[in-house]
């Protein structure tokens, strides 16, 4: 093969995208450097959909998302603010429950949501969701996602949802201050009431909280049996006394040197590993959750037109690769991950060996409307 | 139409706004309210009609809520109250006039920013790298104040004070100074003065700040969802769980209701006591 100048490695693309990011080389650089520039404009021109200014040129308003904490590129969110005119206001929840909640309540004024896999059939039958027009979001392609995240999003051949990104949820400890080395969520619950009592952390979420005390006791992550959420509750109330606190938002916490462990999705293992090499993400030996978010667009949503072309925005393999790097979870998308630097292919935190993914369960639909797996939830939070 | 008809009329004219506002936005939706706590959760959350005592039954599972709001509200009241009366009966008596509408504003400033800002910043000072950090550096290990009560007291202090100061101070203002010449002439001591004219006369200001206070502390569930970190569980984070988590909305419409009638029966009490108490003192006093 010949070499050609013009064309570009992954490799080399990220490491220029990260030096446009860190603002050592402009953005006109960058552009004509990976000739991104060039082929922007000829896209843009060839492609009705694509022409920037003229198919914004209706957009206007607000943008209503969402989301997760420390869950998005504030620099992708700022392009599009600048590229369309349209505002994005940023709502953040600790949990799908209470996602749930908002959108049976009605008239939430969203626009986009991240919905996790499990809920999507209950928004369906709920007719909380709108089934997407794929053909208003080109960048989207079916085809390069991975197969394993594509089933609960599409519901009868409709597609209510598109996978965003998957990970896992276990723990994250502070190898510093915390040297026990638990792998497993006895060993979490355990120090939980033990050497670390009053620096551990849960999320403030039924479906991991009481999900991972089922584990404890080697039942499934979605059980709602009856004398199985008996013992999990059992085990909840003893360790509640001595946790640091409940709070989907652990991060702050364990940054600060407060908590010293914590429940923990990948995404925030990511950046907290990132940041703070002795912070360690365990997966929980007896197993424990694999997930995927999905972007939706609840029935109703006042800037419909804003929401496509943000999703088709979002959805672009380029656009996507920054929000991964931002938030640090793996994408669902095969031209995403072309894009993405080596290390973070092989970061075992992201993509953790096929072993210790085949004890994970994803979320069942059923935990989330479960009466019993809320009211065990609240009276863990109100004991 | 006599003078009287007239005056009539325009008195209902004049109440007719604040009528309609209470009957549509607080005593239709108190019965709603009422209607829903006697239903049942619907398959997927929510509400189903029904009728049914269950929802009062169950009251007990909330009791460590109710225990926990009923200690705390009254403390951190009672402690705003002491750092407030101090700052107000400086604002008032020892601050030169000139000085104090920038006094009171200054007071106030904290109002300007977000509450969520300041708690967040009390996170911080609370947390491992603020206080406990200063501590363990001259010596005292281990100190845990962020996610305890005693967070939440400070908490409330804090958020609380510009609320409590200002009434006290309109009532140590309006203090007729000749009474504390007339004390002082018939031989009592500057202490005595103050416990016997200057405080039974201030009550009503306290009385008013702390009703302002303690309602909402009541209520509150973003301070100890904050400074509590879930730990310090308070009826309104029972609330906002049991509408924004389980979608137990019949139980949380009882727990609403119960809510409201201890609110209620404290504060006709607390009326009765100590506003009807003081206003008796000051005919006695002059």
């Amino acid at each position: 093969m010949t070499e050609d100048k013009s064309t570009m490695t992954p490799q080399q693309f990220i490491d220029e995208l990260r030096r446009y990011q860190k603002g050592s080389v402009s953005r006109r650089h960058f552009l004509g450097v990976t000739g991104l520039g060039l082929a922007t404009a000829v896209l843009g021109g060839a492609m009705p959909g694509l022409r920037p200014r003229k198919a914004h040129a209706a957009l206007s308003g607000t943008l209503n998302f969402t989301t997760w904490p420390n869950y998005f590129s504030q620099e992708n969110f700022d392009n599009f603010t600048k590229n369309t005119g349209v505002k994005i206001n940023v709502s953040i929840f600790g949990s799908n429950e209470e996602m749930l909640a908002k959108l049976q309540a009605g008239s939430t004024g969203w626009d986009v949501f991240v919905p996790t896999n499990y809920t999507i059939s209950t928004y369906k039958e709920l007719d909380l969701v709108e089934p997407l027009d794929l053909k208003l979001m080109p960048n989207y392609d079916p085809a390069a996602q991975d197969p394993r995240f594509l089933g609960p999003g599409t519901i009868d051949g409709v597609t209510y949802a598109v996978p965003k990104d998957w990970g896992t949820t276990g723990f994250v400890v502070n190898t510093k201050n915390a040297p026990q080395n638990p792998a497993s969520w006895k060993e979490f619950f355990d120090l939980a009431q033990g050497d670390l009592k009053g620096r551990v952390m849960v999320h403030d979420y039924q479906l991991t909280t009481i999900g991972s005390a089922l584990k404890y006791f080697g039942y499934s992550f979605n059980s709602i049996d009856e004398k199985e959420m008996a013992d999990a509750e059992k085990l909840l109330l003893a360790v509640k006394p001595n946790l640091f606190g409940i709070d989907s938002n652990y991060q702050p916490s364990m940054r600060n040197g407060d908590a010293w462990m914590s429940m923990c999705w990948t995404n925030d293992a990511a950046q907290l590993h990132r940041d703070i090499p002795e912070m360690m993400f365990v997966l929980g030996k007896e197993g424990g959750e694999i997930w995927t978010d999905h972007y939706a667009i609840p029935k109703g949503a006042p800037n419909r037109e804003a929401a496509y072309a943000f999703l088709d925005y979002i959805l672009t393999p380029e656009i996507n690769a920054k929000e991964v790097l931002a938030h640090g979870a793996p994408s669902t998308d095969s031209r995403t991950n072309k894009l993405l630097p080596k290390e973070m292919l092989e970061n075992p935190i992201l993509y953790p060996a096929a072993e210790s993914l085949s004890t994970l369960e994803f979320g069942a639909a059923a935990t989330l409307t479960s009466p019993l797996r809320a009211e065990v939830m609240a009276r863990f939070k109100a004991a | 139409m006599s003078d009287r008809q007239h005056s009539r009329s325009v008195t209902a004219l004049l109440l007719a706004p604040a009528g309609v506002f209470f009957f549509f936005l607080l005593i239709l939706p108190m019965i709603v309210v009422l209607v829903y706590s006697f239903g049942e959760r619907a398959e997927a959350g929510g509400y189903a009609p029904a009728f049914t005592f269950d929802n009062y039954l169950n009251l007990p599972a909330r009791s460590k809520a109710f225990i926990n709001t009923l200690t705390l509200a009254p403390l951190g009241t009672l402690l705003t109250a002491l750092f407030a009366y101090p700052m107000a009966y400086f604002l008032a008596v020892k601050v030169s006039p000139r000085w104090r509408v920038t006094m009171l504003v200054l007071v106030m400033a904290p109002f300007w920013t977000s509450q969520l800002l300041r708690y967040y910043a009390w996170i911080l000072i609370l947390g491992a790298k603020g206080i406990p950090s200063w501590l363990a550096w001259i010596g005292i290990d281990d100190v845990r104040i962020i996610n305890t009560p005693l967070a939440v007291l400070i908490g409330a202090v804090y958020g609380f004070l510009p609320l409590m100061v200002p009434p006290i101070y309109v009532s140590l203002e309006k203090l007729d100074k000749r009474l504390l010449e007339a004390s002082a002439d018939l031989g009592a001591t500057p202490w005595r003065s103050f416990l016997q004219v200057t405080l039974p006369l201030s009550l009503p200001g306290v009385a008013t700040g702390s009703m302002l206070v303690f309602i909402l502390l009541m209520g509150d569930y973003i301070l100890p969802q904050f400074l509590g970190g879930g730990k310090v569980y308070f009826i309104g984070n029972a609330l906002v769980d049991l509408f924004l988590q389980s979608r137990n909305w019949p139980f949380g419409a009882a727990v609403s209701i119960a809510l409201v009638i201890i609110m209620f029966v404290t504060i006709f009490f607390y009326m009765r006591f100590v506003l009807g108490k003081s206003g008796q003192r000051r005919v006695a006093m002059v």
